[in-house]
């Protein structure tokens, strides 16, 4: 399973908000979206599942035209965990998660013992199975934020994107829901394509980056690729400190000073 | 035999709650049911004149029976060809107001959503005016008969219907904030219409303000006979929407990325509201608070999930209907009330004590 994004532009009226975007990822591999505000990194994400539709270039999936598919068997292959999700209406846990059976239930079906056995095990994956007949203002944001990955993941999708899901939560949340990413993407095999605005929660648990500048992929691939000062400097305008810690095994990024 | 045990026994919690609430939502909608068509029974035997329950049955059965019980029936004229017509259309207009209340909330997004907002029905009014504005000149088209209000209501409603559509699209799609302010902009406006008709009506001016304050009386199984094939199919139809209306009630975005083609649903739903709305008012006059608060009754017993809410709706604001209709012809009898008056006069206390004792907890 590959996902491959060739030559994408996107423009809302005048503005263009996407240029020439071309990368490639593939399954089991997390991949993080970075990037200043207003870089583009939403609207990508948008633009991969087709909800806007970009002016030239394509997306395929597995060799598909993305943009030639039927929602229905898009949302087959790409689950969803949107930023901020407020509902006007509560439902409770389990009306949420069966949710993301939709794409499989046609006009007259109706929820299988199937269906009930592929929520009821993605509910365990994300630890949300106790809260099942709760309703959403009920939930803490990292539990809210675990139902939305548990109704993605009952999409049985290939794909699965995140925009920006550690925004709310506190760090051991933050944690939590990235080690959860991190165990589901590689038992699934999933591609899995997340934005992100905190640098070392990228780190940490990226294996891929893709370094977004007003719409543009200013730099691109490993953590070498990608993270070094100069780079950061251009992109984030903020002087940065790049430090190894040897007992942690791993890289941190130490915002210094903004540049004027 | 250990394997599938532990198969049970795996999706057991999960399935328990699914069946228990299969089964809640199953008796509540019997009960419903029940209660409605008892209501449509009992209602018929009460006003200035009474009937009893087993004059009425009878009367009933009578006439299933073709007039085979030739018992002493004096009273079949009343119950069957005056007040069953009337409960009948009040179940079914109480009901359409209800579910494009229901749908409506649900599509926009919006709890202050109801038939009133997109414009058909205040257009309805503004045809119907026009009809009996000009009875005179025009009035004398033989083969309406008493289907001359209505169907001026009904052609008015559906050109709102068009115009709203029209307007409120912003690049080929239907825009959630515009279908709102161009329905309400289209409202104002036919409201605007309706009083200048009022202004310069002299001896239909009663005629018109009596139209629009809504009521059961003018109803005869004539008005029936189309209104029950046209609200139940477009009911029926809507219901085939209704799990996908749940996704459109979190966000259009999600519902898309769930598999929901939204547009299509919008359209769909947003035509068969506005029939509803069309074939309820045009018969009736608008009647108002149903299509808001009966929803939202509805939904603290049932909660959001459009697949009962739906169908609660309809009975529920079948129900209210019937029995506001009776209120409306007890209150002062031997005169009535136009219904319209009571919907709000009663429910709005109702649902405002409901609301209140549920700490509003339904709406998020």
């Amino acid at each position: 399973m590959k996902i491959k994004v060739k030559d994408v532009v996107f423009q809302y009226d005048s503005v263009k908000v996407l240029e020439n975007v071309t990368f490639e990822a593939c399954s089991g591999e997390l991949t993080c979206i970075l990037g200043p505000n207003g870089s583009g990194k939403t609207t990508l994400l948008k633009c991969i599942d087709n909800i806007l539709k970009p002016k030239t270039g394509a997306i395929l999936i597995n060799g598909k035209v993305v943009s030639q598919l039927k929602r229905e068997e898009l949302a087959r292959i790409i689950g969803v965990v949107p930023q901020n999700e407020s509902t006007t209406y509560l439902y409770t846990v389990l009306d949420m998660v069966l949710m993301g059976r939709e794409p499989y239930l046609g006009r007259f079906g109706d929820i299988s013992r199937a269906d009930l056995e592929i929520v009821e095990e993605v509910m365990k994956l994300t630890n949300i199975f106790h809260l099942v007949e709760r309703t959403v203002n009920e939930l803490s944001g990292g539990e809210f934020q675990r139902v939305l990955i548990a109704r993605a993941l009952a999409q049985d999708p290939k794909v699965l994107l995140l925009d920006e899901p550690t925004s709310h939560l506190d760090i051991n949340h933050q944690l939590e829901l990235m080690e959860l990413i991190r165990r589901i993407t590689k038992e699934k095999k999933l591609v899995t394509l997340m934005t992100t605005h905190d640098l070392n929660i990228a780190v940490r648990f990226g294996e891929k980056f893709l370094l977004l500048n007003s719409g543009k992929i200013y730099a691109s691939g490993s953590f070498e690729d990608v993270f070094r000062p100069e780079i950061l400097e251009n992109v984030f305008r903020v002087k940065t400190k790049i430090q190894y810690d040897p007992s942690l095994k791993h890289y941190f990024i130490i915002p210094l000073n903004p540049v004027r | 035999m250990g394997v599938h045990h532990n198969e049970i026994k795996k999706i057991g919690k999960i399935y328990g709650v699914v069946f228990k609430r299969k089964f809640k939502r199953k008796i509540t909608l019997f009960i419903l049911s029940g209660f409605l068509l008892t209501s449509i029974i009992f209602s018929t035997g009460i006003g200035c004149t009474f009937v009893s329950l087993n004059t009425v049955m009878a009367a009933i059965f009578n006439v299933l029976t073709l007039g085979g019980n030739s018992a002493n029936l004096q009273y079949t004229t009343v119950v069957i060809d005056v007040r069953l017509p009337r409960a009948v259309m009040g179940a079914l207009v109480g009901g359409a107001l209800a579910v494009s209340g229901c749908i409506l909330q649900s599509m926009l997004r919006n709890p202050l959503a109801s038939p009133y907002i997109i414009g058909v029905c205040s257009a309805a009014a503004f045809g119907a005016s026009l009809a009996i504005l000009f009875q005179a000149e025009i009035g004398s088209i033989p083969m309406l008969g008493v289907l001359y209000v209505p169907v001026f209501a009904f052609i008015f409603s559906i050109a709102a219907m068009f115009f709203v559509y029209y307007f409120s699209r912003v690049r080929g799609k239907i825009s959630v904030e515009g279908l709102i302010l161009i329905g309400v902009a289209t409202m104002l406006l036919f409201s605007a219409l309706t009083s200048i008709l009022q202004y310069i009506a002299y001896e239909e001016l009663r005629s018109i303000v009596v139209w629009l304050m809504g009521g059961l009386w003018q109803v005869s199984w004539k008005h029936v006979i189309i209104a029950f094939p046209g609200i139940l199919l477009c009911v029926t139809i809507t219901a085939l929407f209704s799990r996908k209306l749940n996704l459109v009630a979190i966000g259009e975005e999600t519902a898309l990325s769930l598999g929901v083609d939204v547009e299509k649903l919008k359209k769909y739903l947003f035509v068969l509201v506005c029939l509803l709305t069309a074939f309820a008012v045009s018969f009736t006059g608008p009647i108002g608070f149903i299509g808001l608060i009966i929803p939202h009754i509805m939904r603290i017993f049932v909660g959001n999930d459009n697949t009962v809410l739906m169908p609660a709706s309809f009975l529920g604001g079948a129900i209210f209907l019937v029995w506001m209709d009776v209120a409306a012809r007890m209150l002062i009898a031997p005169a009535e009330l136009p219904v319209g008056i009571l919907t709000s006069l009663f429910g709005a206390p109702f649902f405002i004590y409901l609301w209140h004792k549920n700490k509003g907890r339904v709406l998020g």
